[in-house]
C-alpha cells in the first residue's frame, strides 16, 4: 500500500475533469475490489483514487422493455442480481455475477469495473458480449459507445483513453424465443479465477437457430467474441453435428496460454467442452 | 461410536461450551496483529527476489536516510557469528546467501507501513545470482549447484560423507530379508510417486511484535505454537541470557506445524534495539506462501511383494525429500511411517533430506507421512487390485497389532488399526452401494506416533471453589477445553468450575510446543498430576480441620472429602466447594503444581472411505460422500475430536486434489495467493462424517492418544483409489488437480 489522494465526485463531468487532472496514475474507483487490490500489491502506480459512487448515472440499473436493459459501470453484483427484470430477462447475467468473487464482493464488485480491469478471464464479458452489449464512455471529447467485444485490447488494456470514464453498458431488449448463458471451469466450487469461461446467446425460429453468438474468456490476450462459432449454429436446428462445430470453432479460434491456472491443450479442450455446455443451457432457456 | 470397557467419567466425554469460545466467536480475542503498545512502530521486510544468489553487498543508507524511518536491520546486527556453516539465524535475514525467493534480507520499521515499505525498496543489495536447482532428483545429481559447500551428507551409521552434496541426511532402515521376502512373493509391483510442496494455510499470517527494553529486557508478542520455543531461539540468536526474554500469549489462528519456527520476533527485537520502540513485523499472504516454511515436496519409489493368499512378504521405499535451503526435511518420519500400518516381515527403507532453492520446509500436520504414506497405501491398493482382494480386507490381514515392530525398531503396545478397519468395513458408507458413471470408491488408512515431552500446569483454589489453571501450551484445537476437563474430572467437579489460563513464560514451568498431537495427552497427564497434588493438599488440609491422622482423610473421585465419624458418630465430609470455603482461615490457599515429560504417548490409526465423481470433460473431482474413521485413545471433547478428523481430512483433500506451489523457472512462487493457492472451500467439501474408535491409550490417566495429525494421511491415497475407480486411471502425482487428470485422459493428439 502506498498514501493515495481520494476525491469522490457527483457528476461524469467532475470524473473525467478530476481524471484528466490525476493523469496517468489516477484511477477510477467503482467497488474497488481490483484497484485496491492492485494498490496494496503495488502492481499498478496509483497515487490517486476517484471514486465514482456519487454519480447517479453509474450506479443505475434500468429495464425498459423496448429499450433494453442500462447497467451502470458501478452497479455492485447485487444490484443486478437481485433485479427482477433482470433475473427474467437476462439470465447469463445472473450467472456471472453471482459467481463473481463471494458473497462479500459481489456487495462492491461491478460489470463495469470487470470489463475496465480488461482481464482476459473477467467472468462478466463474455455474457456482455454475446448480450450484445455497448459500452457507453464519457470523455474529455464527449460521449461514444464501443461495443463490448471491442473494448479489450489486451491483458490489462483497452479502449479507454486518457481522460475516459465507462459510464454504463446497454444491452438491447432480449428477442422472443431467444436464450443466453454463461458458465465457467474453475478447479474450486467457488472464489476462483476461470480457467476459461465462455457464454452463448441463440435465438430460435421454430426449430431452427436464426441467430447465435458465442463467447470465451481466458483463452486469449483479450475475451473472445467467437463469430464462426455462431455461424457454425445457424440456419439449421441444433443437433449433435451443429454442436460439434460451434465447438470447434471455438477450440479453433482459442489460443490461450500456458500459465499456473491451466495449459494450453486444457485450455483448448475446454473452450470446446464449455462452448457445448452454454449452448446446452441457453437452448433450454430460449424454449422454456 | 465403538465404545470398549473403560470407566464411566462424569466429564471426560461430554460437549461443554469451550472456555475460550465467547472471545474468539465475538472478535474479542487478541491475536498477534492485534498487539497494541504506546510509540509501536510497525515495519517491512526486503526479500530476495532471487532463488540463489550470493549477497555481496547491502547498502542501507538511502532507507535510513528517508524521512520517517526509525531503524534498518541486516544479519549485521546480529552478535558475531561462532563457527563455519550456516546456522538458524540465518533464515531469519540472510547471512552470506539468499537461498530461496523470499529469503529475508534486511527490515525496516519506520513511523508507519507505507513509509517502511518504500525505504524497503531504497535497500540496494547487490547480488551475484547462482545456478538454482528445485527439483531433489536435480539435486541429488553430480555437479549439481551446492547450496552450501559446507555441507556432506550424513550417513546412517552417523559418518559424514568426503564431498560437497545438497543431501543433508541419509536415513535407511531394514528388518529381515528384502530378497527373500521378494522370492517369496507370487506378485511384485514398483511404482514411482510425487508430491508437491504444500502449505499449512493457516488463516492468520505471521508476526512478531518486540519491545527491546534499556535494561535489556526483551518482551515479545507472536502467534507461535511454541512460546518456550520462540523464547529459547530468539535469545539464541541474540546471545541474550535465556532470562531476559519474556514471550507473552496471544491467541492463535492456526499453525498445523507452520507455526513451530521462529521468523519474526528476533527481526523486530534488533529494529526495538535500534529504535528505542516497540516494533510490529506482520507477513503478508504473499510472504507467508513464499517465505515461512511449508511442507516437502517430494520423489518416491515403493515396491511391494505379496503371495497370493494376501501376505505381503517384501516392502521396499526410496524417499527424496525437499528439505528447503537448509536441512531439515520431515524425511525421518517419513521413512518411520512409510509402512507403519503393516506387520510385513522383510522391509528396507532410504531416505533423503535434500537441500533445494524453496521455502525452507516446516512441520506440518504429521509432517513427512501425508507423503510417504501416500505412496504406500496407492500401492497397496494396486496390490489389492491385483490379487483380487478388497482392500479393507488385505489391510486387516497386514495390519500391525500390539506385539509387531517397525523396520526402525519401534515395538507396537494396544494398537487400534484392526478396530478401524473393522469399523470402515461395517460402517454405513462402506456397506452403502455406490453406482453411476465415472464415480468411485477408495479407502487407505494412515498412522502417526503422537508425542509427549515436557508440560507444566499449576492451579489456585479460589473460596468460591473455582479454580485458576496456569499453562503454558498455547491452545491451537481446544486444549484449554480439554485440559479443564480433565482436571474437573480427576478433582470430581464440574468443568465450567475450572478457568484456564494460558500465561507469559516467565510465569508457568517449561512447556514444549503445541504440536505432534500432544497437548491433550500431555497437557491431560499435567492436568492429573496437578489436581492429584491439589487432592493430597486438600486431605492434608481436612485432617487438620478435623484434628485426625492424615491417612483417615480421603479425597474420592466423586469430589467429596471425607474423614472419619466425629465424636458425635455422623462421618465427616467436605465437598470440595465446603473445604474451598475453609481454606482462608486454615493455613491459606492451595496451589496444584505439576510437571510433567511423559513417553507413554499411544500411536494413532485411521481409516478413511470416499466416493467421488469425476468429471471426465474437465477432469475435476467432486467428493460425493466421506468418512473419517481414527482410533483416538479416549475422546476427551468428542465435538473437537470430530473437528480435528473433519480438519485434517479437509486438508488432505486439498493436498490431494488442487493445492500445490507452482514455480517459473527462475524458481519464482507464481501462484503466491490464496486465489491461486487452491485451498478447498466449504463448497468444494460434503459433510466429512467421523467415527470416533475408542482403544484406551494404558499410558494415560484417561486413555488418550492424540487426534489431531493421523486424519491428514489417507486422504490423498484414498482419492487415488476413488479416482482409479472412477475412470480407471492412477494419478501418481500430486495434487491430482482437474488438469492433470485431464491430460492424462485426452488423447495425444488433441
Amino acid at each position: 500500500m502506498q498514501d493515495l489522494r481520494y476525491a469522490k465526485v457527483s457528476t461524469v463531468d467532475d470524473a473525467v475533469a478530476a481524471l484528466q487532472a490525476g493523469g496517468s496514475t489516477a484511477r477510477v474507483l467503482a467497488g474497488g475490489t481490483d484497484v485496491i487490490v492492485q494498490a496494496r500489491a503495488r502492481t499498478r502506480a496509483i497515487d490517486m483514487l476517484i471514486d465514482i459512487k456519487g454519480i447517479d448515472e453509474v450506479l443505475q440499473v434500468a429495464f425498459d422493455a423496448d429499450g433494453g436493459l442500462t447497467i451502470g459501470a458501478a452497479a455492485p453484483c447485487y444490484r443486478i442480481y437481485g433485479d427482477a427484470d433482470v433475473r427474467e430477462h437476462y439470465p447469463a447475467l445472473i450467472d456471472c455475477s453471482t459467481l463473481i468473487g463471494g458473497t462479500g464482493v459481489q456487495g462492491r464488485a461491478s460489470l463495469g469495473g470487470n470489463l475496465c480491469n480488461s482481464s482476459p478471464s473477467g467472468d462478466s464479458i463474455p455474457a456482455m458480449i454475446v448480450l450484445e452489449g455497448r459500452a457507453e464512455i464519457a470523455g474529455p471529447n464527449g460521449r461514444r459507445t464501443v461495443p463490448v467485444e471491442d473494448f479489450c485490447t489486451g491483458p490489462g488494456r483497452n479502449v479507454l483513453e486518457p481522460g475516459e470514464l465507462l459510464v454504463s453498458i446497454h444491452f438491447p431488449a432480449p428477442a422472443p424465443n431467444s436464450g443466453a448463458a454463461f458458465l465457467r471451469f474453475i478447479p474450486r466450487n467457488e472464489m476462483d479465477i476461470a480457467v476459461v469461461n465462455a457464454a452463448t446467446q441463440l435465438r430460435f425460429d421454430g426449430d431452427t437457430v436464426s441467430w447465435a453468438r458465442v463467447s470465451l474468456g481466458a483463452t486469449a490476450p483479450t475475451p473472445l467474441f467467437v463469430t464462426a462459432a455462431g455461424e457454425a449454429l445457424v440456419g439449421a436446428a441444433l443437433s449433435d453435428e451443429t454442436i460439434a462445430a460451434a465447438a470447434a470453432a471455438s477450440k479453433a479460434a482459442a489460443s490461450p496460454i500456458d500459465d499456473m491456472r491451466g495449459s494450453i491443450k486444457q485450455r483448448k479442450h475446454l473452450s470446446a467442452v464449455y462452448t457445448q455446455r452454454t449452448i446446452a443451457i441457453a437452448a433450454e432457456r430460449a424454449r422454456g | 461410536m465403538v465404545t470398549t470397557e473403560k470407566p464411566k467419567y462424569k466429564v471426560v466425554g461430554t460437549r461443554p461450551i469451550r472456555p475460550d469460545g465467547v472471545e474468539k466467536v465475538n472478535g474479542r480475542a487478541e491475536y498477534g496483529a492485534d498487539v497494541s503498545l504506546p510509540g509501536l512502530l510497525p515495519g517491512a521486510v526486503l526479500r530476495s527476489p532471487h532463488a540463489h544468489a550470493r549477497i555481496l553487498s547491502i547498502d542501507t543508507s538511502k532507507a535510513e536516510a528517508m524521512a520517517g524511518v526509525r531503524a534498518v536491520v541486516t544479519s549485521a546486527d546480529f552478535p558475531p557469528r561462532e563457527g563455519d556453516g550456516p546456522q538458524a539465524r540465518d533464515n531469519v535475514l540472510a547471512h552470506d546467501k539468499v537461498l530461496y525467493v523470499g529469503h529475508a534480507v534486511a527490515a525496516v520499521a519506520a513511523v508507519d507501513l507505507h513509509t517502511a515499505e518504500d525505504a524497503v525498496e531504497l535497500i540496494e543489495v547487490q547480488y551475484e545470482v547462482l545456478p538454482h536447482v528445485m527439483d531433489v532428483r536435480d539435486a541429488m545429481l553430480d555437479g549439481a549447484p551446492i547450496l552450501d559447500a559446507t555441507l556432506r551428507t550424513g550417513e546412517p551409521d552417523g559418518s559424514k560423507g568426503d564431498s560437497a552434496t545438497n543431501v543433508a541426511q541419509h536415513i535407511h532402515y531394514e528388518k529381515g530379508d528384502l530378497a527373500a521376502g521378494f522370492a517369496e512373493a507370487d506378485i511384485v509391483i514398483e511404482r514411482e510417486y510425487e508430491t508437491t510442496m504444500a502449505h499449512q494455510g493457516y488463516i492468520e499470517p505471521q508476526n512478531g511484535t518486540a519491545l527491546w527494553g534499556p535494561d535489556d529486557q526483551i518482551r515479545i508478542w507472536t502467534s507461535t505454537q511454541g512460546l518456550f520455543a520462540v523464547r529459547d531461539t530468539v535469545a539464541g540468536m541474540l546471545g541474550l541470557p535465556v532470562k531476559s526474554v519474556k514471550v507473552e500469549p496471544v491467541e492463535i489462528g492456526g499453525g498445523f506445524g507452520g507455526k513451530i519456527p521462529t521468523y519474526l520476533p528476533p527481526v523486530a527485537a534488533l529494529l526495538s534495539r535500534k529504535s528505542g520502540k516497540p516494533v510490529k513485523l506482520t507477513m503478508s499472504r504473499k510472504e507467508v506462501l513464499e517465505a515461512t516454511g511449508p511442507t516437502s515436496g517430494t520423489y518416491m519409489r515403493v515396491k511391494m511383494g505379496a503371495k497370493k493368499d494376501g501376505t505381503l512378504t517384501a516392502m521396499e521405499a526410496w524417499l527424496a525429500f525437499e528439505a528447503g535451503g537448509y536441512p531439515g526435511s520431515p524425511v525421518g518420519a517419513a521413512t518411520m511411517c512409510v509402512f507403519a500400518p503393516y506387520a510385513c516381515a522383510n522391509q528396507v527403507i532410504d531416505g533423503y533430506d535434500v537441500l533445494v532453492n524453496k521455502p525452507q520446509t516446516a512441520a506440518y500436520r504429521a509432517p513427512g507421512a501425508p507423503a510417504s504414506e501416500y505412496a504406500a497405501e496407492c500401492l497397496i491398493d494396486e496390490i489389492a487390485e491385483a490379487l483380487d482382494r478388497d482392500p479393507l480386507e488385505l489391510r486387516l490381514q497386514n495390519s500391525v497389532k500390539e506385539g509387531d515392530s517397525r523396520a526402525d525398531g519401534f515395538t507396537y503396545g494396544p494398537v487400534g488399526h484392526v478396530e478401524c478397519l473393522q469399523e470402515a468395513q461395517e460402517s454405513p458408507h462402506y456397506q452403502s452401494e455406490l453406482s453411476g458413471e465415472n464415480r468411485g470408491r477408495g479407502v487407505a488408512s494412515g498412522f502417526w506416533f503422537n508425542i509427549g515431552f515436557e508440560t507444566s500446569m499449576a492451579a489456585q483454589i479460589q473460596s468460591d471453589g473455582t479454580v485458576p489453571l496456569v499453562m503454558g501450551a498455547v491452545d491451537i484445537g481446544g486444549s484449554r477445553a480439554s485440559a479443564a476437563m480433565q482436571f474437573a474430572e480427576t478433582l470430581g467437579i464440574a468443568s465450567e468450575d475450572i478457568k484456564p489460563h494460558i500465561v507469559d513464560t516467565d510465569s508457568v514451568g517449561f512447556t514444549f510446543l503445541t504440536g505432534g498431537s500432544r497437548t491433550a495427552f500431555a497437557n491431560g497427564w499435567a492436568a492429573y498430576e496437578c489436581a492429584m497434588d491439589m487432592r493430597r493438599q486438600m486431605e492434608e488440609r481436612a485432617a487438620t480441620i478435623w484434628d485426625c491422622d492424615r491417612e483417615s482423610v480421603r479425597y474420592d473421585d466423586d469430589g467429596v472429602i471425607r474423614g472419619p465419624a466425629a465424636a458425635a458418630g455422623a462421618p465427616q465430609e467436605f465437598t470440595f466447594k465446603e473445604l474451598a470455603a475453609e481454606l482462608p482461615n486454615t493455613g491459606g490457599g492451595i496451589v496444584g503444581r505439576a510437571d510433567v515429560s511423559k513417553t507413554t504417548h499411544g500411536p494413532a490409526f485411521a481409516t478413511h472411505i470416499v466416493d467421488v465423481e469425476v468429471d471426465a470433460e474437465t477432469g475435476k473431482v467432486e467428493v460425493l460422500r466421506y468418512t473419517a474413521i481414527q482410533d483416538v485413545g479416549t475422546a476427551i471433547h468428542p465435538s473437537y475430536v470430530e473437528g480435528q478428523m473433519q480438519g485434517g481430512a479437509a486438508q488432505g483433500i486439498g493436498m490431494a486434489l488442487n493445492e500445490e506451489y507452482i514455480w517459473d523457472d527462475k524458481g519464482r512462487m507464481v501462484n503466491s495467493s490464496l486465489l491461486d493457492y487452491r485451498m478447498p472451500t466449504a463448497l468444494d467439501l460434503p459433510m466429512l462424517d467421523t467415527i470416533i474408535v475408542e482403544v484406551p491409550n494404558p499410558g494415560h490417566p484417561y486413555g488418550v492418544r492424540g487426534v489431531g495429525e493421523v486424519p491428514i494421511i489417507p486422504p490423498a491415497p484414498a482419492l487415488h483409489a476413488a479416482i482409479y475407480n472412477a475412470i480407471g486411471e492412477r494419478m501418481r502425482t500430486l495434487p491430482m488437480s482437474p488438469r492433470r487428470i485431464l491430460e492424462r485422459t485426452l488423447p495425444d493428439d488433441e
